[in-house]
Formats: C-alpha cells, sequence, structure tokens
C-alpha cells in the first residue's frame, strides 16, 4: 500500500475523533463564580500608565493603580485615593497632598512621597535615570508642573509654574495612575516594565497571553479591602460580531462595548444586564472659520439649525447618543449649563440666516468625513445623512472621506483653506481640555482656526480659579458664548454601553470611560 | 536531487530580496501617520513630531530600510512601539496557532478533496458526482468570513456544540482536547474554499488518467478495480495535484487573516489586522515578511515534492 493511502486513513481518523468530541454539548458558562471574563474591544498596549493612550489600555489599569485621588463613583468629582487630602495654595500653584500610610505595592515594597516623587519625576524630567521607559505621550495633561517636592514621608507638594485648575481631575484622571506605581518595579524592569506593571491596586497581574488573555488576581492586600472576586480576564475580541457571539455562547461574563444593532438582542432577555452611562464625550463638525461661507456666524447657525440630529441619534445611533447642545458635555455636571437647549431642527430658519448672510441660492462646500476613528460612533452614516439635510437647505456638501488617521493628519492642526466641514469627537476628563486645545486662538487642534478674544478670556479664567463652584459658573458662561458664535455644529454626547449575564452584580459603568471591577461579584 | 535542491534555494534568496523591499515600501508609503495613530485626537503637533523622532521616521527611507535589514540579519525585527516588545517576540507567540490552524485546514481540504475527487470521477456523472460537484460549486462560491459567521450561530450560538472562539478555554483548559474543540470551526471555515478547488482538480486529474492507455492495460491484466484506481490512477494523478496542494497552502495561509478575525484565533492574521489597525509599522512589516517568507517557503516544498513523485522534472 503506498505511504499517501497511510496518512490519509490516519487523517480522517483523527478528524473523526475531534468531531466526537465536540459532539457533546459543551458545558458554557461555566467560568468560576470568583472570577469574571471581561470581552474587550483590543489587545491591551502597555501596563505602564504613563504611557497608556487609549481607553481600552485604561479601563484595564484603573484595576491596578490607584492614583492620588479618584472619581466618586458614577461621577466625575474628585474623592481621596492614595492621598488623604489635599490643599491648595491661595496662588493657586501649590498643591499639598497628605498621603494614605500603610499601603503596600503588590510588590511588597511601601507607598510614600519618595515614590510618588519618583514617578512625577521619571515622566517629567528628561535626565531622570528611568526617563527612558518612556515615552509619556499624555503627561502634557498633568498640566505644566514644576517641580514635586516631599515635605515629609508622606507628605508631597506638587508646585505648578502658573495656576492650573483642572490639576485635581487630571490627577483622578486614569493618567493619574501613574503616581501609584511601584518604583521598585520600575527599576527592576527597565524599558519591560510595560510588559510587567506593578501598582497599589485592587489587583494585580498574573498573565498577558498575546491575543488571548490578560489576567488579573484580587489584591488581599488592597488598602480597601481584598475586593470580591477573586480574579479578572479580559479577552481582547477585536470583531465586535465576536464580542456579540462569545456573550451570547457563555464565553465572557461582560462585554464594554455592544454594537447598536446588537443591543436589543440583550435587552430583549432576562438572562442579560444592560448598562449605559453617559461621559464627556462630544461628536461634532468643524467648520472653517477662516474662510467663505463660515467665516459668516449666520451661516454657521444656520448649519446648526439644518441639521436633524435626533433623527440621527434614534435612527442611525439607536439612542446610544443624546442631542448635544454645546461644547460641555452634561457629563460635567458641575460645569455644564442644563439651561442650554441644543439648536432646533429648523431647515426654515437655516435658509433664511443664509439668504441674510447673502447666499439666497444656497452654498457649495467640501465635506471631510472619516472611515471609522476612535469615539466617532457610525461617521460615514452620520455623515451621509448630515449630507442630505444640508441639501434641503441649500448647502450642497460634497463629501471626501478618508482613512481615519490620515483623515487627522489632514485636518489637524488646521483644516486646508478649501473645506468648510469636517467631522470630529473628542473625549475629555475635564471641561477645559476640549476648549482649551481646539478653540482657543491658536490653539494645537483648532483645526477651524477660531478665535474669540472673549473665549480665549473665559478658557483662561477657568484654568486659573480653584474655587469648583466658580469654575463651573465660568464654563457655564463659555458655553453660552460658543453656543451662540457657533463655530462648530454640535452633534452629540455619546453614551457608552456594556451588557453582563444576569449573574453579575455590582457592576457600574462611569462617566470617566473606565471600568473599575473593585465592587463587582458574580452570583 | 542534492543539486535540484541547491539550486532551488539559490532562487529563493533574491526573492526574499524582493520581497523585503516591497513589504518596506509598501508599509512605509500607505498614508496614515504612525505617531499621530499613537497619539490620537489629542496630539499637538509638537507630540507628533516628538513620536516621529522616536520612531525613527524622520530618517530618509533608504536608511530607514538599510537600519531594518541590518537588523533583520542580526534576528532583530525592531521593537514594537505599540506594545512595547520585540516584534520578533509577538510575532513567535503568533506563529503556532496560525500554523496549526493552517495546517489543520490543509489537512482537511487535502483529505475531503482528493477523497471526494477520486468519488466524482468514478462515478462520472452518476448521482454522487452530481452531488459533490453542487456541493463543491457552493464552497468555491460562499465567502469564508460569512460561512465562519454561520458557523459561530448555528454550532457556537445556537446548538453550543463547541466553543465560537479563541483557542483554548480560559479557565483548565489548553490541552489537545480543548485545543481540538477549538480548532473544529475556523479550520472547518478555512478548509472549506481550498477543499472545493482540489475536489474539482482532482476529478478532473482522475478523469484524465483514468483514460489513459496503462489503466486500460492494469484492467486488461486483471487488477482488482481498487488496485487499478488507488494504485495506478491515483498515483500518477497525484503528480497533478502536489502543486496544487501547495498552491492552496498559500490561500489557506491568506484566508487566515480573515478566518483568525472572525473567530479570533489567536494567529498572525489577527495579530497583523490589529497592528495595522494601529499603525504598528514594525510589526506589519515583520509580520508580512514572515507570512511572505513561510510563501515562499511552501513553494519550494512543493516543487521538491513534484520532483520526487516525477521523475522526469529532476532531470530537467
Amino acid at each position: 500500500m503506498p505511504p499517501v493511502m497511510f496518512t490519509r486513513r490516519t487523517l480522517l481518523g483523527s478528524v473523526a475523533a475531534i468531531s466526537v468530541i465536540g459532539l457533546p454539548r459543551f458545558a458554557f458558562g461555566q467560568t468560576p463564580n470568583d472570577v469574571l471574563v471581561v470581552g474587550h474591544v483590543a489587545e491591551l498596549q502597555t501596563l505602564d500608565p504613563a504611557q497608556a493612550v487609549t481607553i481600552s489600555d485604561f479601563r484595564i489599569l484603573i484595576n491596578i493603580y490607584d492614583g492620588l485621588l479618584r472619581y466618586k463613583d458614577g461621577r466625575l468629582e474628585v474623592e481621596p485615593g492614595l492621598a488623604e487630602s489635599w490643599d491648595i495654595s491661595p496662588d493657586g500653584k501649590t498643591y499639598t497632598f497628605a498621603l494614605r500610610k500603610g499601603v503596600k505595592f503588590h510588590d511588597g515594597t511601601s507607598f510614600d512621597a519618595d515614590a510618588v516623587k519618583f514617578n512625577f519625576d521619571r515622566v517629567l524630567d528628561a535626565n531622570h535615570p528611568f526617563h527612558n521607559t518612556g515615552p509619556f505621550p499624555f503627561v502634557f495633561t498633568l498640566g505644566p508642573i514644576d517641580k514635586v517636592e516631599v515635605l515629609d514621608p508622606y507628605k508631597i507638594a506638587l508646585v505648578y509654574k502658573e495656576p492650573y485648575a483642572p490639576a485635581l481631575t487630571m490627577l483622578a484622571g486614569a493618567i493619574g495612575g501613574l503616581a501609584g506605581i511601584s518604583p521598585a518595579a520600575v527599576k527592576k524592569f527597565g524599558k519591560d516594565f510595560a510588559r510587567n506593571g506593578g501598582g497599589a491596586g485592587p489587583f494585580k497581574f498574573i498573565e498577558w497571553v498575546s491575543g488571548q488573555r490578560f489576567v488579573l488576581e484580587a489584591n488581599a492586600d488592597y488598602f480597601r479591602g481584598a475586593p470580591t472576586l477573586k480574579g479578572l480576564v479580559f479577552r481582547p475580541i477585536i470583531d465586535e460580531n465576536a464580542r456579540v457571539s462569545e456573550m451570547q455562547s457563555g464565553g465572557t461574563d461582560i462585554t464594554i462595548e455592544v454594537p447598536p444593532d446588537n443591543i436589543a438582542t440583550f435587552t430583549a432577555s432576562t438572562d442579560y444586564i444592560y448598562y449605559q452611562q453617559p461621559g464627556p464625550h462630544l461628536w461634532y463638525l468643524v467648520l472653517n472659520t477662516k474662510t467663505k461661507p463660515f467665516d459668516d456666524k449666520r451661516v454657521r447657525q444656520a448649519i446648526n439649525y439644518a441639521i436633524n440630529k435626533g433623527a440621527m441619534v434614534t435612527d442611525i445611533l439607536k439612542d446610544t447618543a443624546t442631542v448635544a447642545s454645546s461644547v460641555t458635555p452634561p457629563a460635567f455636571d458641575w460645569a455644564y449649563d442644563g439651561g442650554l437647549k441644543p439648536y432646533p431642527y429648523d431647515p426654515a430658519k437655516a435658509k433664511q440666516l443664509l439668504a441674510d448672510a447673502g447666499y439666497p441660492t444656497g452654498v457649495d462646500v467640501t465635506f471631510y468625513v472619516t472611515e471609522s476613528g476612535s469615539g466617532m460612533l457610525s461617521p460615514q452614516l452620520m455623515g451621509t445623512a448630515i449630507q442630505a439635510d444640508l441639501q434641503a437647505v441649500g448647502i450642497r456638501a460634497k463629501i471626501e472621506t478618508y482613512e481615519w488617521n490620515t483623515f487627522l493628519g489632514k485636518i489637524i492642526p488646521a483644516m486646508p483653506a478649501d473645506v468648510g466641514v469636517a467631522e470630529l469627537s473628542f473625549m475629555t476628563q475635564d471641561p477645559d481640555m476640549h476648549p482649551a486645545l481646539a478653540l482657543r486662538t491658536g490653539a494645537a487642534v483648532n483645526s477651524g482656526g477660531y478665535s474669540n478674544p472673549k473665549v480665549d478670556a473665559l478658557i483662561d479664567q477657568g484654568r486659573t480659579e480653584t474655587d469648583r463652584g466658580k469654575r463651573g459658573a465660568i464654563y457655564k458662561q463659555l458655553q453660552d458664548v460658543i453656543y451662540e458664535d457657533a463655530p462648530w455644529v454640535f452633534v452629540a454626547n455619546w453614551k457608552q454601553n456594556a451588557v453582563s449575564s444576569s449573574h453579575v452584580k455590582g457592576f457600574q459603568l462611569h462617566p470617566s470611560f473606565t471600568t473599575r471591577f473593585y465592587g463587582t461579584s458574580k452570583a | 536531487m542534492a543539486s535540484l535542491i541547491l539550486r532551488r534555494l539559490m532562487m529563493v534568496i533574491p526573492v526574499l530580496f524582493g520581497v523585503s523591499v516591497i513589504v518596506f515600501l509598501v508599509i512605509s508609503l500607505i498614508p496614515g501617520d504612525p505617531a499621530r495613530a499613537i497619539l490620537g485626537t489629542f496630539a499637538t503637533p509638537a507630540n507628533v513630531a516628538d513620536v516621529t523622532h522616536q520612531l525613527g521616521l524622520d530618517k530618509p527611507l533608504p536608511v530607514q530600510y538599510l537600519i531594518w535589514i541590518d537588523n533583520l540579519f542580526h534576528g532583530d525585527l525592531g521593537r514594537s512601539y505599540i506594545l512595547h516588545k520585540p516584534v520578533l517576540d509577538e510575532i513567535m507567540a503568533h506563529l503556532f496557532p496560525t500554523l496549526l490552524l493552517a495546517g489543520a485546514a490543509l489537512v482537511l481540504a487535502s483529505v475531503f478533496g482528493i477523497v471526494f475527487g477520486i468519488v466524482a470521477a468514478v462515478h462520472q456523472n452518476g448521482f454522487a458526482d452530481r452531488l459533490i460537484t453542487l456541493v463543491v460549486l457552493i464552497g468555491i462560491s460562499t465567502p469564508s468570513f460569512w460561512l465562519g459567521m454561520l458557523f459561530i450561530f448555528w454550532f457556537g450560538v445556537r446548538l453550543a456544540w463547541l466553543p465560537v472562539g479563541g483557542m483554548s478555554d480560559m479557565f483548565g483548559g489548553g490541552g489537545v482536547v480543548d485545543v481540538g474543540r477549538h480548532l473544529v470551526l475556523p479550520a472547518a471555515t478555512l478548509a472549506a474554499v481550498a477543499g472545493a478547488v482540489l475536489v474539482r482538480l482532482t476529478r478532473g486529474a482522475m478523469l484524465e488518467v483514468l483514460r489513459q492507455d496503462y489503466v486500460r492495460t492494469a484492467r486488461a491484466k486483471g487488477l482488482s478495480e481498487r488496485r487499478v484506481i488507488h494504485g495506478h490512477a491515483f498515483r500518477n494523478a497525484l503528480v497533478g495535484i502536489i502543486p496544487v496542494i501547495g498552491l492552496q497552502a498559500g490561500f489557506v495561509l491568506g484566508g487566515a487573516v480573515y478566518i483568525e478575525t472572525v473567530f479570533q484565533w489567536p494567529g498572525i492574521g489577527r495579530m497583523l489586522v490589529s497592528a495595522i489597525s494601529t499603525r504598528d509599522i514594525l510589526l506589519v512589516q515583520g509580520g508580512v515578511l514572515i507570512v511572505a517568507s513561510a510563501y515562499v517557503l511552501i513553494n519550494l516544498i512543493t516543487d521538491l515534492m513534484q520532483a520526487m513523485l516525477d521523475p522526469r522534472i529532476r532531470v530537467a
């Protein structure tokens, strides 16, 4: 008998064997009661909170690293973290933190003021011996820190070059987790720290199998007490349909970010719990205020009236977003002007304003649309809907579509002169950040070239006012000015979503787009 | 035979060199700025310039290529800026799953393709032949990602016989049986098209051979039909089938890119998809180079196997 025959028969046999093994109904949903499996949108990129740039990374890292401060449950308000209390100097430049005592890092070393100084110096000082463990792309969000001073073993001061009021919200945010890194771990792993990590948070890193799983174990010595869950497993499932199938087949206990079209599948069944949470996100159209026709305020207002945002939110986004009214997302409840209503859908008014501005027969504009992108929801469908609405009032938009990174490169820092409109979205931690980066005269990502001295002044005031009540009032005023001047078309505020099986208890999404699993358990 | 192997190996060198140049150029020239991809919407031009410099992307292309090639000769494919680890480590971590999946799919496709091809040829125009031809037509015309989704829906979600994705269970898994169960759906999906092609080809090759004089002679000698088909006809048909299996190996490797994404199979394909979306240039370059080299290697092996089976090629 020729050897080929032998191979064929053997192989047929093994195929049959595999089929038989596959036949008995596999008991899904048998993940251990105290370990939660999370369907995650992407592979983790780094275990270093100072290097992380994506929301999907921060969602994991927040469970490993505590910052000096943290957000309250469900709100973007700060509360004590590794710092028990804090104090701001009258000039608004020095922030002093009293640190919690007796906190141990996962590697057994102790948390103290020297550790905090090490962590800040590592990212801020280019001459620090461990600066080469970087780069640290988002460190600029911490603000203009001049130096970090150890006042006593449990007291530390951050001294700013100029008053920087967003400091607290930034320190409570995900990048603030860099304050809670174990210096011993950084020294031990060097450049490989990003693959090993080491914090003092409720969960510690155990295993990272590329493309398959990222495993965390409960930190029994966590200073707030050991978490209920014994472990957390994040499975990177990039394809959104695959995420849905895994959830349905019991391969995951919880899935973050369910595509709008699949939400009904889960809300219709009592086997699942559906979660939804607005966050500080804004989806908007940048208008080129430097050239015709959007150099005229009336045309900018006209386009705001022309678009039926309500229909877009219901039909395309299936209510995973709300209609935006202005530059500040409602998630910043302390700074959001609730009295401000979104521009209503009013094509007649839009036509009138266009005519007043000298475009009675309409106007032609070029409209940049992106294929996809972080926080961009359904950019192509939304772009087409917008184009149709604009057509109805006489704004003839010519769509040009680009891949996300190419798109960003084309509109940042400035849109080309012949482009009138571009889609964009932002997620932020503080109401200062977005206007300061994208609306202040000459700001780094001010794509539309917008310039308004009143807006600049209010942004500066908001940055230096350390009293939060007064700060909030400034941002409400800022919103009103921007609303009226309409440098953008405010379209939608995204509500992030998640779905879990019904045996998951105590989970909640957070407006900061991070997910803390400390209080979560499985019944 | 030794000189043939040597000659074929020599030919591989310029091919691989060409592959490296093309891979490097194509990936360097596609639009989209890696620094911008890393930094996202928050990126200020100064940030972007910084990161571009750190990535070495501000150097002229030929210089970037020479650095890359030089490192390559030292077994260093660079360090992924996105994943913060050596590219080679990341590729190695994903190589075995891809080989396993592609290998299983190829074996499945070959076994079913050849068996059903022979059956169809032997029963030419009969019921079995018509049925097989119909199934083959469906197999060839169904996009594999769609077939994969159907499999997931039926066997994973509805019937819950098999896991819908991943390579092993999160808990207590990881053994041969566990991986095997996870392998069934993606391998079957991937094998569908290649298997269908092989059925067609085997059927054609067998029909051709069955008409030859030596088959008639064998029958005339009074050999059993079994011996005639297996011993005489099939062996000769195989010479035409082997290179096509080699070609299919290439297609299976390419198809793995989609299938791995659909089934979350932790292989090179899925790694590449995510590396492309994050503009992880070094990882994409390394990954594509490995896949392209594997393709070249498969061709080499196919050539050599053909030579072993058919003495006429050896002489040429």
